[in-house]
């Protein structure tokens, strides 16, 4: 299954689930629920973290965050 | 009196709505438990007054860090002192859906709320149309109040919603309100936020219109790919840190030698009116320069908060954590802890302050606890007088100065020893289970709001003299009341076999004033101190002198450089060290042999980089976290590296 880690720079992509782990109820708290579209603005100067536009407003993330989140590429 | 409890998102205006409401009569408390500083205002309506309480900024009730506790567990608990009577909560009008779930859990607890929707501006320039009417129809039970806290829109429209508290037929009252869901049930709690953003969505599209086309949010990410750039972010950022040391190092010198001055004035005025005696001692050389230790650092804290403050208003500090996160990381630090480490090097104190951006609490006390590693100013006369002393003057390789390698070796050592210190900190004084959460918002630049960075730096100071200044007074009277007094008469004796002048000659006079002084700190407590530590000094390459230099030093590094000079009653007239070195290299043992040698000198320098030698940054340590153990961990640990750092230097160059 793809994660938002491995989205593509500014592909729109769709939130299919987060991954159960002790960050869920706060990633889900920041609007990343099933069926949000986002994208990947900007990453970091060594590619960690990533700026996400959520819809609204950017939230950034360490990859390691981002691989919780799980995507489906819109086309 | 009730009480009014400020909820929101971070980067919500709520502060300026703080500010607004409370202006310059806010205070700060603390909420029990917590290191979280609580921020307090009255506001009053004719005879009644309320107490507004500002809760930290969060995206939930429920806790996703220590620190985020307190919103819980005041809520959770009707009868905790901070409980409120109403809650303003307030929105970000241009991101609704997320910044309503905070609203709708406390809504949905049936507590009296008011639905700040802030920025509304900001919603309308990018493109977002609120019907407020319609958003009145699904929270029937609250007061919608429009406003725009920076330029002060709606603040009318609030404090009459909090008005209505008192109103019999106010809207507050629910029919049914539902229960919290306990704190570590983080299943039940990830259940409940998507069943209430399937509720939000819904909201959300039947209150807010959207226009295409948004300005600001092309304005943010136009400067984003300057400001984050691989390259240029990283000069831009660097160059922010060169023009704050700059600041809190150079043009915060120049307000702190008049105060110096004007407190050197006052004491020797209050000499000359005062009648001889203890307590125009005590008042003198105890009590005014204890002040003036205090209100010295003013302007470096002064400044460097003027300075956080336009980068945290303006929105840029949340990328610079964006930025330096990776580099950071593998030290157990955050991308924010960059900025009070430079800050250290001009000086711990404001430094220590500034950590209070770093929301996660394990990073902020690393960067707390590394530091006053950094070589501050205060360490630059005893590195000078120390370098002068016993590093050759030559060049190396044709062109580097060694003595300025050295001095420039010292600011290395402090920097990368901080950087290993933080290392070892989080390999092995952590506890593993506590995971580093880095989820930050990226909020749009703006302007910063200048009343906003004008009252922190207003309450920063407060905080600095009222409460670490406290602390700071009485060490350094006790100081010097050790240097003043000493077992019966010894003192008295032994300044009285000086022998006195025969001339009225201003040289023998002030020599012999140099002598009495000398003669009476070797008599005192602390003389007495210096000796007894003696054998514990002596395999650093010490002797009692140094040793009764290094206690007094304990009030402030540069202390050392004023104590030597009275030990070996050196007349001072300027800064210049030469008259000192001079002594100081003729100072020899019984046996012959130099006291000040290369050994002993780098043995001395590796102390001072290391040893925590400041009671102000101490007694900052304690104010911002609250408590005992962290300022004398630091004062353990540091002191223990100074030891063994200046022995194995010593034991090296012998």
């Amino acid at each position: 299954m793809k994660t938002l880690a491995q989205a593509k720079l500014h592909k729109r992509t769709t939130i299919t689930g987060i991954a159960d782990s002790d960050l869920k109820p706060k990633l889900l708290e920041m609007g990343l629920y099933t069926g949000k579209v986002v994208s990947i603005l900007f990453r970091a100067p060594f590619g960690d973290p990533i700026a996400v536009d959520v819809d609204g407003y950017v939230l950034s993330m360490r990859l390691n965050e981002a691989s919780l989140v799980q995507i489906e590429e819109n086309n | 009196m009730k009480k009014v409890g400020l909820f929101g998102n971070p980067n919500t205006g709520k502060s300026s709505l703080f500010n607004r409401l409370t202006g310059l009569k806010q205070r700060v408390g603390n909420f029990p438990g917590v290191t979280v500083d609580k921020q307090l205002g009255n506001l009053k309506f004719g005879n009644e007054t309320v107490q507004i309480i500002d809760f930290p900024g969060t995206y939930s009730i429920y806790p996703r860090s220590k620190d985020e506790q307190v919103v819980y567990k005041v809520i959770s608990n009707p009868k905790h002192v901070d409980y409120p009577d109403l809650a303003v909560v307030v929105v970000d009008a241009s991101n609704l859906e997320r910044n309503l779930l905070l609203f709708t859990q406390i809504y949905d607890l049936g507590m009296p709320t008011v639905l700040v929707l802030n920025l509304t501006d900001v919603a309308s320039k990018n493109g977002f149309i609120i019907n407020t009417d319609q958003l009145q129809t699904h929270f029937p039970n609250t007061i919608i109040v429009r406003s725009n806290a920076r330029v002060g829109l709606g603040m009318k429209e609030l404090q009459e919603a909090i008005k209505s508290l008192n109103d019999s037929n106010n809207p507050f009252h629910h029919s049914d309100p539902s229960e919290l869901i306990a704190m570590d049930d983080l299943i039940a709690q990830s259940a409940d936020t998507t069943v209430r953003f399937d509720r939000i969505k819904h909201v959300v599209a039947d209150v807010v219109t959207k226009k295409e086309n948004p300005v600001s949010h092309q304005f943010s990410s136009k400067l984003d790919r300057w400001l984050v750039h691989p390259i240029m972010g990283y000069v831009i950022f660097f160059s922010v840190l060169l023009i704050i040391f700059q600041t809190v190092f150079s043009l915060a010198s120049y307000p702190m030698d008049w105060i110096d001055m004007g407190f050197a004035q006052l004491s020797e005025w209050t000499t000359a009116v005062l009648p001889e005696g203890l307590f125009s001692h005590l008042l003198t050389e105890g009590i005014i320069p204890g002040i003036g230790g205090v209100l010295i650092f003013i302007p470096q804290i002064g400044l460097l908060f003027f300075l956080i403050g336009i980068l945290e208003e303006t929105g840029y500090m949340a990328r610079v954590v964006f930025i330096m996160d990776k580099l950071m990381r593998p030290f157990g630090l955050n991308g924010k802890s960059v900025v009070p480490l430079i800050s250290s090097a001009a000086c711990a104190i404001p430094g220590v302050m500034a950590t209070r951006t770093i929301q996660s609490w394990n990073e902020r006390l690393t960067t707390i606890l590394v530091a006053p590693l950094m070589s501050c100013s205060a360490r630059i006369p005893v590195y000078t007088l120390l370098i002068g002393l016993v590093i050759p003057d030559q060049q190396i390789w044709g062109f580097l100065n060694l003595q300025g390698l050295v001095l420039f070796g010292l600011y290395a050592l402090g920097l990368v020893t901080a950087l290993l210190v933080a290392l070892v900190i989080k390999q092995f004084f952590r506890k593993s289970t506590e995971r580093s959460v880095f989820l930050l918002e990226l909020p749009a630049y703006k302007a910063p709001r200048w009343a906003n960075v004008g009252l922190e730096v207003f309450q920063k100071v407060k905080l600095f003299v009222f409460d670490a200044g406290k602390i700071i007074l009485a060490i350094s009277i006790i100081l010097w009341a050790l240097a003043s007094f000493g077992p019966s008469d010894d003192m008295e004796k032994a300044a009285a076999s000086v022998i006195k002048p025969t001339t009225e000659n201003p040289v023998d006079v002030t020599a012999y004033e140099d002598q009495v002084a000398a003669t009476k700190l070797q008599h005192s407590y602390m003389g007495i101190l210096g000796r007894t530590i003696e054998p514990v000094i002596k395999p650093l390459g010490y002797d009692w002198k140094m040793g009764i230099s290094l206690l007094t030093s304990f009030a402030a590094r540069e202390v050392f450089v004023g104590s030597l000079a009275t030990i070996y009653s050196v007349h001072q007239e300027s800064d210049d060290p030469k008259p000192l070195i001079d002594r100081l290299r003729n100072e020899k043992y019984a046996t012959g042999k130099p006291v000040y040698t290369l050994a002993s000198g780098v043995s001395l320098l590796v102390f001072y980089a290391f040893a925590m030698q400041c009671m102000a940054t101490l007694a900052v340590v304690k104010r911002e976290t609250k408590s005992w153990k962290w300022p004398l961990i630091q004062l353990g640990y540091m002191g223990i590296l100074a030891y063994l750092g200046a022995f194995i230097a010593y034991q090296l160059l012998k």
